[in-house]
């Protein structure tokens, strides 16, 4: 196996509210991204996906486990040694009228990282912009336009190219397209597959739409109450799902002619999460084990893993 | 587009279009004040004592004040001064408040603290008290009057700068400014600067008109500007002693005075709605 370019071993996040009391958005979370990987990460709103991205890229400090980029470990280097990293590892954020500074231009926010990294000045800076615009599908006229003065397809098509001016090697798209028209999503989503298709980039893709990751991703990671509960090759997790919540959320999913089956109850409060399998209070299938013991990851037989009590398999080897 | 929403909104409004008149009459009279003024040796105080207090006539429009000066003259240079005095306090105040609102915006922690609670302490004090007290401290005179004024000031800056800094460091651009490897000082200059900006100009516009009262307010009191300097506060506090009679002396300087905060409030709120306009109007 290659050196994953990026490897998260026990990754967690835990915030401290007032009087002591704390939330944990993410825990024990395991991951390795070879290049050119595209992983999904699914699960409902609240669920910590945001915050894993989040832990992925050092934009938050992680508070338990190790992240570590192209073999350096950069859970706790300091900003500055960090900076040289940054070029090859960006984000893509959910809602691109929020991600832009309305005080730039389009032009001026794809220069922006080039300028920081010191990768380009004067006209060459200015050819270089001009050619990012173009990859993502836009003019020269957009160079002097501000965000407000764009539709939200352009925007999300600025940001992109923002992203990719430093040449990354991994994207994290914090749900690239839930804030588009439908219409601009698919032209948005098209786009993007080619791009990592042409650039060989590593992705981690969150989204909420299943049919979507199992389309652009080869490996998906189902997540909830900020664990991974079920994770393997697309087709095998979205295709036959073993864990009850991964079916849950395939089975809530409309189809024509067929009435969705939502998974019963909402999703527990972080702050007061349940005791034992976080899902047994939703679980259809819930035992009284479920209640008092969590279960860990393992290897299912189908090759994947499951975090289910009910799913028999072999303890995962550590990353 | 929106230069041309802009042109729009001012010429809607009556009180825009007011407020820019008089700003534009008071700046004119600053600027072209040593060329107009029908007496010009009348500015420092020439002694004329045989036309004193004279009515207002066709030699003398607004009269003649108690050692014999033209009041119209005195009154348009006098409009240099203030100017300057109402734009360099809140420009000097917004130098030191802005900075360190956004700093205690940004950093947060026990340096926000610090830097809020400061604040606070010069704002529980009414400010036109406390600069009477610095000057009562420096001493009287127009350059201590700026300073304490100046002291007064900034506090305010600080709040409506760490307030904006706070909203937008949570901003989505933020973090792809540090994404990219931005430093902070670049973030803060680049980012939460020019986008916290809006409401500090609509704040400074509005401050030159309470500038101008204030710095008046302590020459009436003798704190600020020294007769025979030209200056409206210090005029009106001589003519005090001539009312009701040579009611003319003191109305003269009080109409600039009132014009020009006047004007400055009108334009101020006019910017508000062009830079600003979902802020709650108080």
């Amino acid at each position: 196996m290659t050196t994953p370019l990026l490897l998260a071993q026990g990754l967690g996040k835990t915030y401290a509210l007032k009087q002591g009391r704390t939330v944990t958005a993410v825990a024990d979370v395991d991951l390795a991204l070879t290049p050119g990987a595209a992983l999904g990460l699914v699960g409902e709103s609240g669920c910590g996906k945001s915050t894993l991205a989040r832990l992925l890229l050092r934009l938050t400090p992680a508070t338990a486990g190790r992240i570590s980029f192209a073999g350096t470990d950069i859970t706790r280097i300091p900003e500055r040694a960090l900076r040289p990293l940054r070029r090859r590892m960006q984000i893509i954020h959910q809602n691109p009228s929020a991600a832009l500074d309305p005080r730039l231009t389009a032009g001026a926010a794809v220069a922006e990282p080039l300028i920081i990294q010191n990768l380009a000045r004067g006209a060459a800076l200015r050819a270089r912009v001009a050619a990012l615009l173009a990859e993502v599908g836009l003019t020269a006229e957009f160079l002097n336009r501000f965000p407000h003065e764009l539709s939200g397809g352009q925007k999300q098509r600025v940001c992109i190219a923002r992203a990719l001016a430093t040449e990354p090697e991994l994207l994290v798209l914090d749900e690239p397209t839930s804030a588009l028209d439908v219409s601009v999503q698919a032209q948005i989503l098209e786009f993007l597959e080619t791009l990592r298709a042409t650039r060989g980039l590593a992705w981690v893709f969150i989204s909420h739409n299943l049919a979507v990751v199992r389309l652009l991703c080869e490996e998906v990671a189902v997540m909830y109450l900020g664990r991974i509960v079920e994770q393997g090759p697309a087709n095998t997790v979205l295709g036959a799902p073993l864990h009850p919540y991964t079916r849950a959320l395939l089975a809530s999913v409309p189809r024509l002619g067929q009435i969705a089956a939502a998974a019963p109850g909402e999703p527990p409060n972080p702050a007061v999460p349940p005791s034992g399998c976080a899902f047994h209070p939703r679980c259809p299938l819930a035992e009284p084990r479920c209640r008092t013991d969590a279960p860990a990851l393992r290897i299912a037989a189908t090759g994947h893993a499951v975090a289910c009590h009910l799913v028999p398999g072999t303890k995962r080897a550590a990353l | 587009m929106r230069a041309r929403l802009a042109v729009h909104l001012v010429r809607r409004s009556f009180g825009t279009m007011l407020g820019l008149a008089l700003v534009a009459m008071i700046i004119a009279l600053a600027l072209l004040g040593p060329f107009i003024v029908p007496y010009p040796d009348d500015v420092l105080g020439a002694v004329n004592l045989t036309n004193k207090l004279q009515p207002p006539s066709a030699a003398h429009w607004f009269g003649t004040d108690e050692v014999g000066n033209d009041i119209l003259t005195r009154v348009i240079i006098g409009a240099r001064l203030s100017l300057l005095v109402g734009i360099a306090i809140p420009l000097a105040a917004a130098l030191i408040g802005v900075p360190l609102g956004i700093l205690a915006g940004t950093a947060g922690g026990g340096l926000r603290e610090a830097i809020m609670r400061l604040t606070d302490l010069f704002l529980s004090v009414p400010g036109l008290v406390l600069a009477i007290a610095l000057v009562a401290a420096l001493g009287p005179g127009i350059g201590n009057a700026m300073i304490a004024l100046i002291l007064v000031w900034w506090p305010g800056y600080v709040r409506i700068a760490e307030s904006k800094a706070l909203a937008i460091r949570e901003e989505p651009f933020i973090e792809a400014a540090r994404a990219a490897g931005a430093s902070q000082v670049r973030i803060l200059w680049r980012h939460v600067l020019p986008n916290s900006l809006s409401p500090l100009i609509v704040k400074m516009s509005m401050d030159i008109g309470q500038a101008i009262l204030a710095i008046a307010s302590l020459g009436f009191l003798g704190l600020g500007a020294k007769p025979p300097t030209p200056e409206w506060g210090a005029m009106i506090s001589i003519a005090r002693g001539y009312l009701p009679d040579w009611w003319w002396y003191a109305i003269c300087p009080g109409a600039l005075i009132y014009a020009s905060v006047l004007g400055f409030n009108l334009l101020g709120d006019g910017l508000r709605d062009i830079l600003d306009p979902r802020s709650n109007r108080g």
